[in-house]
């Protein structure tokens, strides 16, 4: 079985990201970029499958600029067989990354692909479960424990109430939660060897894709700003400050 | 005039706090007709408790065997069958919409807006990205259908005393058997819900192991407030991931929230950023919670919780 890992490059989650003045958008500009942290995790997932001799091969996908390939061969250094880079130098919807991890789903032959549960810089957490409809097969979000028989997996997902299990037929999609695992760093020898791995470019055209933005973003502005508060210097002070204030009786 | 259906989130008795949030937000989008649908089981009660809220018109209740628990994949294909002649599909962004509604959408094929947070116009939304550190105001072309999961902390609970008309209502989806339910390991509690509550205090990696969290259970439980925590709290194991508050976990608005040994991470602060009044107690005098805290106190808090308890129970005893 091959496993597809969809990887994500974002603005790393360490860097306090600050909105442009003129609204276009968050400075981008010498600003570290990383994997997706969730991505990172399901990486992390299909390499040990793989160790466990449940996968033959991890592919890790990222559909983005040409940039793009520096956290591709990071993958390939933590442990991916090969990349591949869809090349789209426009912005993309998670609809449209959807529709092209499919194509290569088809090409590859797929039997699970993991993905993280969103992306820290949209938010918006909903390819894999996109991927998953277009797909036609079971999907299981925010996973935090997964356990792979034959043809089927038992998944565990982090829901409101607690934790929910369900049993799924392969092939599926599967994104991660925080808790699935600890990423493995990477050694140097390994970022040596990554080099040396294969990484194919193609593009959106050439898998028959088309992803059109739905949404317009008309401006984007940095959130209001809360209120400068006061300290107190005891217990019996704040005690009083949040009775003045009517929030405890 | 637009036409608004709500995908109900509920537990297979109770509807779920998410509903009536949705509710709110469908009559900024401007409904004409506002439906809520409940997929169930038996979604009798649950479909009486929504026909209250106020705003509702409708309340469609699609009871199958299949819908005993919610699964994305099996629901979806219902609410496609069920979403033709609405202008607008939306739920709830908790963990249940959040599944859900991204695979309704691609079987429409149309796009989603997450989070949605604030409605300028029938088709112009704000909604927050990369940790709510940017608001983005996005517009949808206005013919085609519009599928969104609603920030619940953004939007208040409707109102009650509706009395919406019930009706049974099936669909000819075919399900697939693909995905099964095996379990769900809910922790009972008789604390109020998180998302839902007026109160929360919440505690961080500072209380070092699960016995100590005791401490902020003993004050939650005098103010009648639910308990929430970091995520480094989660990943030491003092609490169940339920708990997590932040950009990965539960985005709250509380009345009251009480950061409790808890840093400030910017992934933490996410979850916290609408409650009405935030105080934190940490011994760092430089964390970056007293940056967002309304009211802040300096010092160790496990002299400082034993004796604010202690003090608002005298106070109330
Ligand atoms: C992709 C991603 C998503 C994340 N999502 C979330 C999320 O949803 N929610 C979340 O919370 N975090 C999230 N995080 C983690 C976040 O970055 C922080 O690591 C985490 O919030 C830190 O938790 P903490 O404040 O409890 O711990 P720490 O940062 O270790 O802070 C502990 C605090 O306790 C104080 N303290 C210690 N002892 C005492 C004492 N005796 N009395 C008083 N104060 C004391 C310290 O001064 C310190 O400020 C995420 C991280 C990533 C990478
Ligand atoms: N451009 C992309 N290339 C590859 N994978 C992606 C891309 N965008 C999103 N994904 C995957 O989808 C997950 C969820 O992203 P999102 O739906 O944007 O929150 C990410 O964690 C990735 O695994």
């Amino acid at each position: 079985m091959k496993i597809l890992v969809g990887i994500k490059r974002v603005v790393d989650y360490n860097v306090r990201v600050r909105v442009k003045p003129d609204g276009s958008g968050v400075a981008l500009d010498g600003v570290k970029m990383s994997i997706n942290p969730f991505d990172e995790i399901a990486l992390e997932e299909a390499l040990r499958i793989r160790e466990r001799n449940q996968a033959t091969e991890v592919i890790v996908v990222a559909v983005g600029p040409e940039e793009v390939q520096t956290q591709l061969r990071s993958a390939l250094a933590m442990g991916a067989d090969r990349a591949i880079l869809v090349k789209c130098d426009q912005p993309i919807e998670p609809q449209g990354v959807a529709r092209a991890l499919l194509a290569v789903i088809r090409q590859e032959q797929i039997g699970l692909a993991i993905l993280g549960k969103q992306a820290i810089d949209d938010d918006a957490g909903q390819t894999g479960q996109m991927l998953a409809a277009l797909w036609e097969r079971p999907q299981v979000t925010f996973a935090s424990k997964l356990e792979l028989q034959a043809e089927k997996a038992q998944v565990t997902r982090e829901v409101d109430s607690g934790l929910e299990t369900l049993s799924i037929d392969l092939p599926a999609v599967i994104t991660t939660d925080l808790r699935l695992n600890e990423p493995r760093y990477i050694k140097l020898p390994d970022i040596m060897k990554a080099k040396k791995k294969p990484l194919a470019v193609t593009d959106l055209a050439a898998l028959g894709v088309n992803a059109m933005p739905q949404f317009r973003v008309v401006k984007t502005e940095p959130p209001v700003p809360r209120a400068r508060g006061i300290m107190v210097k005891d217990v019996p002070e704040l005690v009083a400050e949040l009775r003045k204030r009517g929030v405890v009786s | 005039m637009s036409r608004v259906l709500v995908i109900a989130d509920h537990d297979g008795h109770q509807l779920g706090s998410g509903c009536s949030r949705c509710v709110t937000a469908a009559a900024k989008l401007g409904a004409a007709e506002l439906h809520v649908a409940v997929f169930a089981a038996a979604g009798g009660a649950i479909a009486a408790q929504a026909a209250e809220l106020a705003g509702v018109s409708k309340v469609l209740v699609v009871e199958r065997a299949e819908n005993a628990h919610l699964l994305a994949a099996v629901l979806a294909p219902q609410v496609v069958k069920l979403a033709a002649g609405y202008d607008y599909v939306i739920g709830p962004a908790n963990t249940f919409g959040k599944d859900l509604l991204p695979r309704v959408a691609a079987l429409l094929g149309v796009g989603q807006v997450s989070d949605l947070m604030f409605v300028e116009s029938a088709h112009r939304f704000r909604r927050p990205t990369y940790a709510g550190n940017a608001i983005v105001t996005i517009e949808s072309p206005p013919e085609v259908k519009l599928v969104a999961t609603i920030r619940t902390a953004s939007f208040a609970a409707a109102g009650g005393g509706g009395s919406a008309p019930i009706e049974a209502a099936s669909t000819d989806a075919v399900l697939p058997t693909h995905t099964r339910f095996v379990s769900i390991n809910a922790a009972k509690s008789d604390r109020p819900e998180l998302q839902s509550a007026k109160r929360v205090v919440s505690g961080g990696r500072a209380l070092a192991n699960s016995e100590n969290f005791q401490l902020i259970y003993a004050l939650a439980d005098r103010l009648g407030a639910a308990v929430g925590a970091s995520r480094a709290a989660v990943d030491a194991g003092y609490v169940p991931s339920d708990m997590q508050v932040g950009q990965t976990g539960k985005i709250i608005a509380p009345e009251l929230y009480m950061a409790i040994g808890i840093s400030g991470a910017i992934q933490h602060l996410t979850g916290i950023k609408d409650a009405r009044t935030i105080v934190a107690i940490n011994k760092d005098a430089e964390a970056p919670i007293f940056e967002v805290a309304d009211v802040g106190l300096v010092g160790d808090l496990f002299k400082i919780v034993p004796e604010l308890t202690a003090l608002l129970s005298k106070a109330s005893g």
